[in-house]
């Protein structure tokens, strides 16, 4: 008996070729290789056969078994295939359609500013120092050289409170960022008797009762004070220098000094930034003109001694400066009213991303 | 303080320009303000003579005017001033100048069919002064042709700006011996009058307030003639932008301005009786030369006369005995006053004058003698009379302050070198006194410092008038020193929290907006618990009362944003809020407020409609700042009393054992929205950072050591009945306590009410995490660990669902 394995393979070939389902594709798989497929007959046929026969039929035999188990499985991948991508079509959708949103923070200019300037400050040795926004007379004024009758206390535009302290001072919202000053050097002297060294800088909101275009009852200030031995006006001129430097990241920045008066600084000094005018704006940078942007000068001695210091053996610089100032200087906003009011267009036009953490390495600013 | 260059002239011998001038008054911290170039105003107007004047063909009040002006053809000008004649030499506009008055450039154009090239000008239009009835009337040898500011010599007006320390500086003799210490020109000496004073005074002068007036001088003029003052000095006292009154007031206006001296003229004839600086009676008035009526008190220094107050001392004249044109005789009164006295005067009547400006500075006790001879001389030069002999009541504080000065500060403090012979050359030419002590020249100075300059009082402040005239640009800038090695960490603990809260905030997608410290009294008070900080003086009722909460200032603002049509809004503020401390203290404290408004997620194509905040998304907000902040979430406890500013049934507070709140989380309550005029669901949250535990200091940087566990974690869920009121969150903790060994986690994630549940209950479903350690659980493990979060559970009334 001879089967013609070849016309048996070539019909099986074809009806897997033909099949179009997976079901038929199984049926198929059964009835040729199922424990009653013909295919499985024909292999139990050789165990009844001689050896001659076998190594004859043998190899044909497992031959079509193999060509039909593979075409089998060709044939399934190709049908899943096709599945595949028929329900992949069917699951196709609109990505064009908006993705779910979610919301972006933002950092308000004045405390991103601040966070410059800190940096900027820590590289040169500053740490940071705060004291209450609602304070003394003492601290606000008479520490500060300003005794009650002098007419500096009536330039302040002071807001006060009907309180007094236990000291009987009266109570009042700091003018300015200097009474920090007292309280760090009396910081300082009282963690180390005989003080100092001590390089701060304190930020924080002042107040003055001053309400116009350019003018806010609240706004805020940094202060800083160096108090060492041998430091002299030379000192203060660098610091200033390098500081604006890095805070508007330009090396043409140009200062000029000019004298001026504080009660609590002697000799005092004014410092003025150069500025160029581009596109009808001032842009700090050059000499085209002077703005004023910083107030400054060495520490009076009777300052050092309200803080507890030898004004004999310590002398020091301190200066103080506008940040809400600072900040339309470098990021371009021209309405200082608006830093307050807290609208969310303004806040996210002018605001900073949560990930704009000023770094020396990265640099402190944050391009446009 | 203005001045013009010819007044600063008077007294300072210079041919600088002016703005060299302004150069070295910045350069020595007269800081200039402003200048005014009349001379640029008027350029284009030029001294023209009229040759002929004929009638207007077409207009009867017209005139058609052909002038000289001194260079080629003369002009024809139409012209509509009745003065205009042949002959009249005047001021005329040419085509392109441009007409101070009002603005107008003039050009070339036919007035009626007439053609005219230009105008003929009156006072007014070129804002000399008010006279507009007639064109400018030069005298006849006016040089035709010349421009018309050459002609009247206009005079730039330098303002500026005087530091409460320099008195002698609000006088313009002052900054002319600053100028010539900076060698801008050579200090004229003050003039010397010689008086002839016939007769003694005849009033009687007496200082009974010594401590407010230690000194009073005074003198009599008969026989003045007061009227208006002579051009020369109208036209400075303009420049000085003070209008003329009369001559005797303008020469007292002029003395104070020219020397920094207020002085006081007084119609003798409306004073009877001695004339004496005493203390004012309470409730003694004066109206004032303002017109203003004053209310005095026992602490203000008046002078006074039988009749009454004439003079609230060194600030303000009295109306009633002031001059007049009819003034024939006067009383001059020259005093130093006690500067702190005048301050605390004027504060307190809020009356602000140049007088007093210069006397609560403090002026030159050494000059009453001076300023008395240099007015007696001005106004017997202007108004003629006769002077009477000076009559002194009291002395002023004349002995001069002297300063121990080591010349070698200057570069100690300065951070200049300035040679000590430089130095004392800088310090006299300001009127200061140098002389060596023992030590040597180069060592120790013995410095007196001139009576107009009651600012200096110690060595800086000489190192100071030093640098400022050597100039400020000869200091070099010498780098801080560095300390070795690499910059440590400045911040306290409080800055690093701050700053990692913010970030935190606004990673999340919260803004941040800074808001005022202070809010209107009703809402400081709705948030308040207990007195807050109210201003006395507040700039308006809106801003009277600080913060008790960061939450009313962040409410208005989203009203406000909601107004403008925002459609959601998730603010917040890191700030302090103002509590009152121990012993009248500020007790501020740090806070962070978030406002959560309009809504959480708009309309959608796949999530319908517009989503509103709930009270959970602002706990979700106050847990996740929390947590970043470093407080233990996991031992903070969900409890009520957020505060009556938030719906009673939908809030609560997140707390770390009962006392300590760390937050308040919630629905805004209706009439808090109310309140602050808000519509729609608002939830809200404070973050009280000030209360978040510090954290131990940690000794380095490693982490405790950690593996994870071999083993996976299992998962069971548990469904429990429990009474409707039992709070979820005291479920899952009494599951999570259950068996701290193997459970290390609980998630509530069913809260149903309804079919098979009983009425007053509901059904919470737990899923538990159990970890095992080195040993896989075994059934009877699993079922020992789940009797005992029954047990547990059991002990709240719950029952595990069948």
């Amino acid at each position: 008996m001879t089967v013609d394995h070849a016309a048996n393979g070539q019909e099986a070939l074809s009806r897997i070729a033909a099949a179009t389902d997976l079901d038929t594709l199984e049926g198929l798989r059964v009835s040729l290789l199922g424990k009653q497929g013909s295919i499985s007959a024909l292999l139990k046929t050789l165990g009844a056969m001689s050896p001659d026969e076998r190594k004859v039929e043998g190899p044909k035999i497992h031959a079509l078994r193999e060509s039909v188990t593979e075409a089998l499985a060709g044939r399934k991948a190709a049908l899943e295939n096709a599945a595949l991508e028929e329900q992949l079509a069917a699951q196709t959708i609109d990505l064009t359609l908006p993705a779910p949103e979610s919301p972006r923070g933002s950092i308000h200019p004045i405390s991103q500013v601040m966070d410059e300037l800190a940096e900027i400050f820590a590289d040169m040795g500053f740490a940071v120092a705060t004291g209450p926004e609602i304070e003394d007379d003492w601290h606000n004024f008479t520490a500060l050289n300003m005794p009650e009758s002098h007419p500096a206390r009536a330039m302040h535009d002071t807001f006060y409170f009907p309180d007094r302290d236990a000291e009987n001072r009266e109570m009042l919202l700091r003018t300015h960022t200097s009474p920090v000053q007292i309280r760090a050097m009396i910081d300082v002297v009282r963690e180390s008797p005989g003080g100092a060294p001590l390089r701060v800088i304190a930020p924080g909101r002042v107040y003055r009762s001053d309400s116009d275009a350019t003018h806010t009852p609240m706004f805020h200030q940094i202060e800083g004070l160096v108090i060492d031995k041998g430091i002299h006006l030379g000192h203060l001129k660098w610091t200033l220098e390098t500081f604006l430097k890095a805070f508007f990241e330009r090396e043409d920045i140009v200062l000029r000094l000019r004298p001026s008066y504080f009660p609590f600084t002697e000799p005092s000094v004014e410092v003025d930034v150069g500025y160029t005018i581009v596109n009808g704006k001032r842009v700090v940078g050059g000499s085209e003109g002077w703005m004023e942007v910083l107030g400054s000068g060495m520490v009076n001695r009777k300052v050092i001694a309200a803080g507890g210091l030898d004004p004999d053996e310590w002398q020091g610089f301190a200066f103080g400066t506008g940040v809400d100032r600072l900040a339309m200087l470098k990021y371009g906003m021209d309405d200082l009213r608006a830093f307050f009011d807290g609208d969310v267009r303004w806040l996210s036009h002018y605001g900073f991303s949560a990930l704009d953490v000023p770094t020396l390495s990265g640099g402190v600013g944050t391009a446009a | 303080m203005k001045f013009s260059l010819s007044w600063l002239r008077r007294y300072l011998d210079t041919d600088a320009s002016v703005d060299a001038i302004c150069d070295a008054l910045n350069a020595i911290g007269l800081e200039v303000e402003g200048v005014e170039d009349p001379a640029a105003k008027l350029s284009g107007f030029r001294v023209a003579k009229v040759l002929t004047a004929a009638r207007h063909p077409d207009a009867d009040k017209l005139q058609v005017l052909t002038v000289d002006t001194g260079q080629g053809e003369p002009l024809q000008v139409v012209c509509g001033a009745p003065n205009a004649r042949a002959g009249l030499v005047g001021v005329l506009g040419l085509p392109g100048a441009v007409v101070p008055a009002n603005g107008m450039q003039l050009k070339k154009s036919a007035i009626r069919g007439v053609e005219s090239n230009g105008m003929m000008c009156s006072t007014r239009e070129l804002e000399l002064g008010e006279d507009h009835d007639g064109i400018i009337e030069l005298p006849a040898d006016a040089p035709i042709g010349t421009p018309f500011a050459d002609y009247r010599g206009v005079d730039p007006v330098i303002e500026v700006a005087i530091t409460p320390n320099r008195p002698d500086c609000m006088g313009v003799y002052g900054i002319a011996r600053d100028l010539a210490a900076k060698k801008l020109g050579e200090l004229k000496p003050v003039a010397e009058a010689h008086l002839e004073t016939p007769f003694a005074c005849p009033v009687e002068i007496r200082t009974d307030d010594p401590q407010g007036c230690p000194a009073f001088y005074g003198r009599v003029i008969r026989g003045v003639r007061n009227g208006p003052s002579p051009q020369w000095l109208q036209d400075l006292l303009q420049s000085a932008g003070q209008r003329p009154i009369s001559a005797l007031v303008d020469a007292t206006n002029y003395i104070m301005l020219s020397y920094g001296r207020p002085a006081h003229a007084y119609d003798l004839a409306k004073l009877t009786g001695a004339v004496v600086a005493r203390r004012a009676v309470d409730g003694e008035q004066v109206t004032a030369l303002n017109g203003k009526t004053y209310a005095l008190d026992s602490e203000m220094t008046v002078i006074a006369d039988q009749a009454g107050v004439h003079d609230i001392a060194g600030i303000m004249g009295g109306e009633h005995s002031g001059c007049e044109d009819t003034t024939t005789d006067v009383l001059l009164e020259i005093a130093y006053f006690d500067p702190a006295r005048i301050a605390r005067t004027g504060r307190k009547l809020n009356l602000t004058s140049d007088a007093r400006g210069r006397f609560e500075r403090g002026i030159d006790p050494g000059f009453l003698d001076k300023g008395l001879e240099l007015l007696t001389a001005l106004i017997l030069e202007l108004c003629g009379g006769e002077p009477s002999e000076v009559v002194r009541a009291g002395a002023a504080p004349t002995t001069p302050k002297t300063v121990h000065f080591d010349p070698a500060l200057t570069e100690k403090l300065g951070g200049v070198t300035v040679s000590p012979q430089r130095q004392q050359a800088i310090l006299e030419s300001l009127g200061f006194g140098v002389v060596a002590e023992e030590a040597g020249f180069d060592k120790a100075w013995i410095v007196t410092v001139p009576g107009w300059r009651p600012d200096i009082d110690g060595a800086p402040d000489l190192v100071e008038e030093v640098v400022r005239i050597h100039g400020l640009d000869e200091v070099k800038s010498v780098p801080l020193p560095r300390e070795d090695g690499v910059a440590r960490p400045t911040a306290t603990s409080a800055q690093r929290l701050e700053r990692r809260v913010r970030r935190a905030a606004a990673a999340r997608g919260l803004q941040e907006a800074v808001t005022w410290s202070f809010l209107p009294t009703p809402e400081a008070a709705h948030f308040a618990d207990g007195p807050v900080w109210t201003l006395a003086n507040p700039i308006s009722e809106d801003m009277k009362a600080m913060r008790p909460s960061l939450l009313p200032g962040l409410l208005s603002a989203a009203r406000r944003n909601l107004d403008r049509g925002a459609g959601s809004l998730r603010l917040f503020e890191l700030g302090r809020r103002y509590l009152r401390g121990d012993a009248g203290a500020s007790d501020e404290r740090l806070t962070l407020g978030l406002v959560l408004a309009g809504e959480k997620a708009p309309r959608g194509w796949s999530s319908g409609k517009a989503v509103p905040f709930d009270a959970f998304d602002a706990k979700a907000e106050a847990m996740a700042l929390l947590a970043d902040a470093g407080a233990p979430t996991d031992k903070l406890q969900v409890m009520g009393d957020a505060g009556p500013q938030f719906h009673p049934g939908q809030s609560g507070t997140l707390r770390l054992g009962p006392k300590t709140v760390l937050a308040r989380f919630g629905m805004l309550h209706p009439a808090t929205a109310k309140l602050f005029d808000i519509d729609g669901p608002v939830a809200l949250a404070e973050v009280f950072l000030d209360a978040i535990p510090a954290r131990k200091a940690a000794s380095g940087f490693a982490r405790v050591a950690y593996a994870p566990p071999a083993l996976q974690a299992v998962s069971r869920d548990f469904a429990f009945l429990v009474p409707a009121t039992l709070p979820a969150g005291d479920l899952v903790r009494v599951v999570q306590g259950a068996d701290k060994a193997n459970i290390v986690a609980a998630r509530l994630f069913d809260d149903f009410r309804g079919a098979g549940v009983p009425e007053g209950q509901k059904s919470l479903a737990v899923e538990v995490t159990l970890q095992p350690g080195d040993k896989s659980y075994g059934e009877a493990d699993l079922k020992a660990i789940a009797d005992k979060v029954t047990a547990a559970a059991a002990k709240l009334g719950a029952t595990l669902r069948g």
